[in-house]
């Protein structure tokens, strides 16, 4: 069980790395860092001080181990609009998105895990094409087309909920709607097939054979072995939260993590998209690890190491 | 003998192209838009960039509008029948383009990893999976901060969502096949890699990279209008269903059907694209079932 968790821990910081490497090296190719980290109308003596305080005057693999120092110590630079960290900019951009990416997630688990599940357990049935068709409807729609469309009926037509802002848990309704019904979509999709593939299974006709009333063979016997394939799946879903937190955020002004990244790349304020670039990846490494260890707690048979290998790689 | 003759031949094959209703609905639309696309010259009523500042914001016909605008105006009196035409053709033909060069390049890669194992495999799974820790369309702003835009350079933007998949897929085939009899026969006899790949790895997977793309191809459409969206995707004087949806976003209380009609239009392209990738996915290549 250790070394599973330390397989993955090594992969998680592995990745890190190549995320960070691989900004310092985009960074590189588009052009001189002090013309680009810099406003335009810096002063050349002023940039010229900067090279040098970044040493990027010096070799490149200095610079590299440079770069890694200051991002290891939080330091991402300093935004263009208002002189602050960035670091503090994005910090202060995280609780918003932490309270609209959970809900939105809590809500499509409510959503998407009944309707998977029992359109599953209604193979073929009516109740699984209308689940079905309900579920590639959720995942189809652009997100910025379903926020719209909110707008239009809840905000412009009933005028029954605020169509921007992020004062009080009235205005979290709409944006937690827009995020939630794809995702919901999506995981209706993957919880019947998950559903499905256990209900397959030769231990289920026994467990039914055994005069197990339906209800239970679900509940007790299929969800628990489904769960993990769905834990899986969640791991993906934070991505898709985080990207779809670009657009939710932007069209109901909601002052998170991705409109923060859409205004600063609209002005070019890179210090900050770079610290937003990497806090996100950060986020995902450290979900998809928590992820793991409670597949570890889900499933007894990794404690082994050869359980571990033979683990789905996802 | 008759009755024996007949339980042997009917399972061998099913019709291959018993398209379900909804199916045929779907690729009914597909073909359409790609039409629309092909002749949108001939077909819009307009050009996308003609303004009509007397006639602004006149609603489609359906809403008490005329027949000299079937769809109505914008806020600078375009037309939005012939813009929607035109932002047909620039977002399929950015999203055709962005679909190739993902595939190309990612299964280019899954062969590379595969063939070539040892250190450029490990470099080639380390990218799937940094890849797969960045969110696309986090990823895809943050390129465009730092490299500017223009259309190109947008286009290989939109292909970055999805390569990673190809790649999983094509090392997963020559992983699988390298150890088979039918390679190492072929090797014996001389052939080289590239021949091997062409003619012989390649065929095989074929069909699920076809499935693939068309699986990944509504995500390609989504990204590239929630970035024109956002206003940082195509520019004007160029259009796309996403920047028509953007620039309507600000007109809604009063003009709702300048940001509603190109929505439809995207909504019902990733449908049909969704539900015509399902249906292959299940004739060509059952063993991506559920992976979507």
């Amino acid at each position: 069980m250790l070394r599973f968790l330390a397989v993955r821990f090594g992969r998680a910081v592995l990745t890190l790395l190549i995320c960070v490497s691989a900004v310092f090296l985009v960074l590189r190719i588009a052009g001189d860092p002090a013309e680009i980290m810099l406003p335009d109308e810096t002063p050349p003596d002023v940039k010229a001080y900067y090279r040098t305080l970044w040493g990027l005057d010096r070799p490149l693999h200095e610079q590299f181990g440079r770069y890694l120092l200051s991002v290891a110590q939080g330091d991402f630079g300093v935004s263009f609009a208002d002189d602050r960290p960035a670091l503090a900019t994005v910090a202060e951009t995280l609780p918003k998105t932490g309270l609209l990416g959970l809900s939105a997630l809590m809500l499509a688990l409510l959503i998407g895990l009944p309707l998977g599940i029992s359109a599953a357990v209604r193979h073929n049935g009516p109740l699984d094409r209308l689940a079905m068709a309900s579920a590639v409807f959720g995942y189809s729609i652009p997100i910025f087309f379903l926020g719209i469309l909110l707008i239009l009926l809840f905000a412009l037509k009933l005028r029954v909920l605020p169509s921007a802002g992020s004062g009080t848990l009235i205005h979290l309704i709409m944006p937690t709607l827009t995020l939630a019904l794809p995702l919901a979509g999506r995981l209706a999709r993957f919880a019947r097939t998950a559903t499905l593939e256990v209900l397959g299974k030769p231990f289920i006709r026994a467990v039914r054979g055994k005069g197990v009333p339906p209800l239970g063979v679900i509940l007790r016997h299929a969800l628990p072995n489904a769960a993990v394939p769905l834990l899986m799946f969640l791991g993906i879903e934070i991505g898709l939260v985080l990207s779809g937190s670009a657009v939710v955020e932007t069209i109901f002004a909601w002052p998170g993590l991705g409109r923060l990244l859409v205004d600063s790349v609209s002005r070019r304020d890179l210090p900050v998209v770079q610290a937003v670039i990497l806090i996100a990846t950060f986020i995902m490494v450290l979900s998809n690890l928590l992820v793991d260890i409670l597949h570890i707690w889900l499933d007894p048979r990794l404690g082994s190491f050869e359980g571990a290998q033979s683990a789905p790689a996802h | 003998m008759t009755d024996m003759r007949l339980s042997l031949q009917a399972p061998v094959r099913r019709a291959p192209l018993a398209m379900p209703p909804v199916i045929m609905a779907a690729a009914g639309f597909l073909v359409a838009m790609v039409l629309v696309a092909l002749i949108a010259g001939f077909l819009a009523p307009y050009h996308f960039t003609t303004q009509d500042l007397a006639a602004r914001f006149r609603p489609p016909i359906f809403a008490g509008g005329d027949w000299a605008h079937m769809l109505g105006t914008d806020h600078l009196g375009r037309d939005i029948l012939s813009r929607i035409i035109y932002a047909i053709r620039s977002s399929l033909l950015i999203a055709f383009a962005g679909t190739l060069i993902g595939a190309v390049f990612g299964t280019l890669m899954g062969f590379a990893a595969g063939r070539l194992r040892g250190i450029v495999d490990q470099t080639v799974m380390m990218l799937v999976d940094a890849q797969a820790a960045v969110p696309a369309l986090f990823l895809a702003l943050t390129l465009l901060a730092f490299f500017g835009n223009n259309i190109l350079l947008f286009v290989v933007i939109v292909s970055l969502d999805g390569w990673d998949r190809y790649t999983r897929l094509a090392r997963g085939l020559v992983v699988s096949e390298q150890a088979s009899d039918y390679i190492t026969a072929v090797e014996a006899l001389g052939a080289g890699s590239a021949r091997v790949i062409l003619r012989h790895l390649l065929p095989n997977i074929v069909a699920s990279l076809v499935v693939q793309a068309t699986l990944n191809f509504p995500g390609t459409v989504l990204l590239e209008t929630s970035l024109s969206f956002l206003g940082l995707g195509v520019q004007p004087p160029g259009t796309s269903l996403g920047l028509m949806l953007g620039e309507g976003r600000r007109y809604l209380l009063n003009a709702w059907w300048i940001a509603v009609l190109p929505g439809i239009v995207i909504f019902l392209t990733t449908l049909s694209m969704s539900l015509f990738g399902d249906w292959l996915r299940d004739r060509l290549d059952p063993t991506l079932a559920g992976k979507g």
